[in-house]
């Protein structure tokens, strides 16, 4: 009982639960993906960036408005999602009609834009946000002492992708969401507002991306750079849950967390390609994802 | 029409990012550049601030040298060795390049040293620490001027092994410059008598050290060492201490620089180790250099920026001696020539390549002892260049035994 493979149990469900830590980030950021590729086609190259400008939002909030933590969890997600609906506004919005492709190079460019701005004011090194003292201590759950602060990660996660969850799949805003995706055309004629659900849609993907990026601020160092370590591995979630799943983005995040997080006690130097080793393997055997529609 | 358009961006774009523009390389200029990361985890190392001093160095001299107007290019190798051997090529066949500064990055600059000794150009290694690159990658063009991977665990090693801890863990990134590290700390750890228990070997850039650390903790060992840098070694600090594991393990920086001190803040980085070629507020001259560049960059400088700064002079003061940009004439006169700066007091370059100098053990002040803004180190202890640098190894060929 006490060992696999010659590791301790005991070691395992520790890495397990600290993979479901890492899977809880790759499940918020790939929901918004698959939601914003979903309604709109959009392949958003610089969600990575606004998780970073989440974080940073958190950070500035503090260190100029003297805004904690728990204001900031609300605060930033509204600023950085209202940002993101002035660029679909401004820019993403005239290049529905034209191939794909286009808007994942506006996004990509703005993901350079915003990490480079954000290198060149504030530099490369980073700075440190403190965990809010009312997470903070560890707790004893048996096999591991686990920070507080990472199983609050866990539970806000598995909330706020819950709630997203229920949104689309059970609720009459979720039903007209849908219905755009379906045929926007048709629900327009219906006298539906369709731009505005859409610009709505790419703020909420934004805002999730922010809110992770306001719960990852106190574990990781906040730099401009700490989006793009990670937002690849996300689109890889996003293409092994299926390009536009709901729920597969949130189930195969948390999966490939937890796999990733097992791979990191038997072959640690594997651990950053497992998730594209299991993509390119997805990708042969169902080419639309886990949980995609062919 | 509009695939055009795309097409002139890109053009646009492309030209752009490589930076420099042409240069004549017609030899009415002296040409110095600098291959570094400028956009990557390690930008706040050297990076523009490297720039800067390189510039300021220029200036200092008086900005001509043999009657030449001395120039700059720059370029980003973004961490990728064929990016940066390839630039360094292209400078040296098209724009008269004399003489190169190679920034953070051992993997980088062991494929530019390979072109350094194609080309016949002088390299000085500023920001990479892999001591291969004056042993088995040595060439005749190659100097390594600020730090080494071996003079780091001497220095950081040594103190922490007689300090009482004997039993070591790495966590190495996974990559030439760790690897090396790792080694020779190991070295320097059995030679103290201390025992090496383990190491995991972490991809560079990881978003999240935890479950390494966990195994570090798992194995016992007193210490654990950091064979990583920039950004990897920040995170994996910060996350020591959430999961409590600086409480029963003592974390050895095998290389920090004064940015990541910054960055973490004392009530995280407190009491930890490390070694540096160099520290700001080390006496006169050191705060001098540092004010001055303190106002261009809004920090204060790394070692990396200093040696930038030094290198530049050194190279201008040999060219100035020799009369001729000739690289073996002035390969020939550095290697004869003492080191005296802010940056070095009797420095010298060694027939493999090593800069010997002065190195410091250092200890981060808890945040009561530090006392204005940037006051971050004491002093453990002032390594000679030779206890740093160590005896010449004999691996490499231009330097037998």
């Amino acid at each position: 009982m006490s060992e696999i493979f010659g590791i301790p149990v005991a070691v395992i469900l520790g890495q397990l639960t600290l993979g479901l830590v890492n899977g809880a980030f790759y499940a918020m950021l790939s929901l918004g993906l698959a939601v914003i590729f979903g309604l709109m086609g959009v392949v958003n190259f610089a969600h990575g960036a606004f998780y970073t400008l989440g974080a940073f939002a958190a950070l500035l909030g503090m260190q100029w408005f003297g805004i904690n933590y728990w204001a900031a969890l609300v605060l930033a997600p509204l600023v950085v999602g209202a940002l993101g609906i002035v660029t679909e506004r401004l820019l993403l919005r005239h290049l529905y009609r034209l191939d794909p492709v286009y808007g994942l190079l506006l996004t990509f460019g703005m993901a350079l834009v915003i990490e480079g701005t954000l290198r060149e004011i504030f530099g490369a090194s980073g700075q440190s946000y403190p965990v809010p003292s009312a997470l903070r201590g560890a707790l004893n759950i048996g096999f591991m002492i686990l920070p507080v602060y990472r199983a609050w990660v866990i539970l806000a996660s598995v909330t706020v992708c819950g709630v997203t969850w229920f949104l689309i799949e059970r609720t009459r805003l979720g039903s007209t969401l849908r219905a755009a995706t379906e045929n926007s055309q048709l629900l327009q004629a219906f006298g539906v507002n369709v731009p505005l659900i859409v610009s709505l849609t790419y703020g909420g993907g934004i805002a999730l991306a922010a809110l992770a990026g306001v719960l990852a601020a106190p574990v990781v160092l906040v730099t401009p750079l700490m989006g793009s370590t990670l937002v690849t591995v996300v689109f890889a979630v996003v293409v092994i849950g299926g390009m536009g799943s709901i729920l597969g983005s949130v189930i195969s995040g948390l999966a490939l967390g937890v796999i990733e997080g097992f791979t990191k006690v038997v072959y640690p130097e594997a651990s950053n390609v497992i998730v594209f080793l299991i993509m390119a393997i997805v990708l042969i055997v169902r080419p639309a994802g886990l949980f995609g529609r062919e | 029409m509009r695939i055009r358009i795309l097409a002139t961006g890109l053009a646009i774009g492309l030209s752009m990012l490589t930076g420099a523009g042409p240069a004549c390389a017609t030899g009415d200029t002296i040409v110095i550049g600098d291959i570094d990361d400028l956009s990557g985890n390690y930008a706040d190392v050297m990076g523009a601030g490297g720039v800067e001093a390189v510039r300021m160095a220029i200036a200092d001299f008086g900005g001509t040298v043999l009657g030449k107007k001395i120039e700059v290019l720059v370029a980003d190798h973004q961490n990728k060795p064929d990016v940066g051997a390839s630039k360094f090529r292209e400078w040296a066949d098209q724009n008269g390049l004399n003489m190169l500064l190679g920034g953070s990055n051992t993997g980088v600059n062991i494929a530019m040293a390979k072109v350094a000794a194609q080309k016949k150009v002088p390299l000085f290694v500023i920001g990479a620490g892999g001591s291969s690159l004056t042993n088995e990658d040595c060439t005749a063009y190659s100097i390594h001027y600020v730090y080494d991977t071996t003079s780091l665990a001497n220095g950081t090693a040594t103190a922490i092994v007689q300090a009482g801890g004997k039993s070591w863990f790495y966590l190495t990134a996974d990559y030439a410059f760790g690897t090396q590290l790792q080694a020779a700390a190991s070295k320097v750890v059995e030679e103290n008598g201390g025992k090496n228990i383990g190491a995991v070997r972490v991809p560079l850039a990881a978003s999240d050290f935890s479950s390494f650390l966990l195994q570090a903790q798992g194995s016992g060992a007193q210490v654990l060492g950091l064979a990583n840098a920039g950004g990897d070694f920040s995170n994996s600090l910060k996350a020591a201490n959430e999961f409590g594991i600086t409480k029963t393990m003592k974390p050895a920086a095998l290389l920090a620089f004064i940015t990541n001190i910054h960055s973490l803040g004392l009530e995280t980085a407190q009491g930890l180790y490390l070694t540096t070629g160099w520290y700001w507020d080390l006496n006169d001259d050191t705060r001098a250099f540092a004010k001055r560049l303190f106002e261009k960059i809004k920090a204060e400088p790394t070692m990396d920026q200093s040696g930038a700064y030094s290198a530049t002079l050194t190279y201008l003061k040999a060219v100035k001696a020799v009369g001729s940009t000739d690289p073996d004439k002035v390969m020939a006169e550095l290697k004869k020539t003492k080191i005296n700066d802010m940056f070095a007091k009797g420095g010298y370059i060694r027939a493999d390549g090593v800069m010997v100098h002065t190195m410091y053990v250092m200890q981060v002040k808890t945040p009561k002892e530090s006392k204005y803004p940037w006051d971050y180190y004491k002093i453990v202890r002032t390594m000679s260049g030779e206890q740093a640098f160590g005896p010449i190894t004999g691996a490499c060929p231009l330097a037998p035994k």
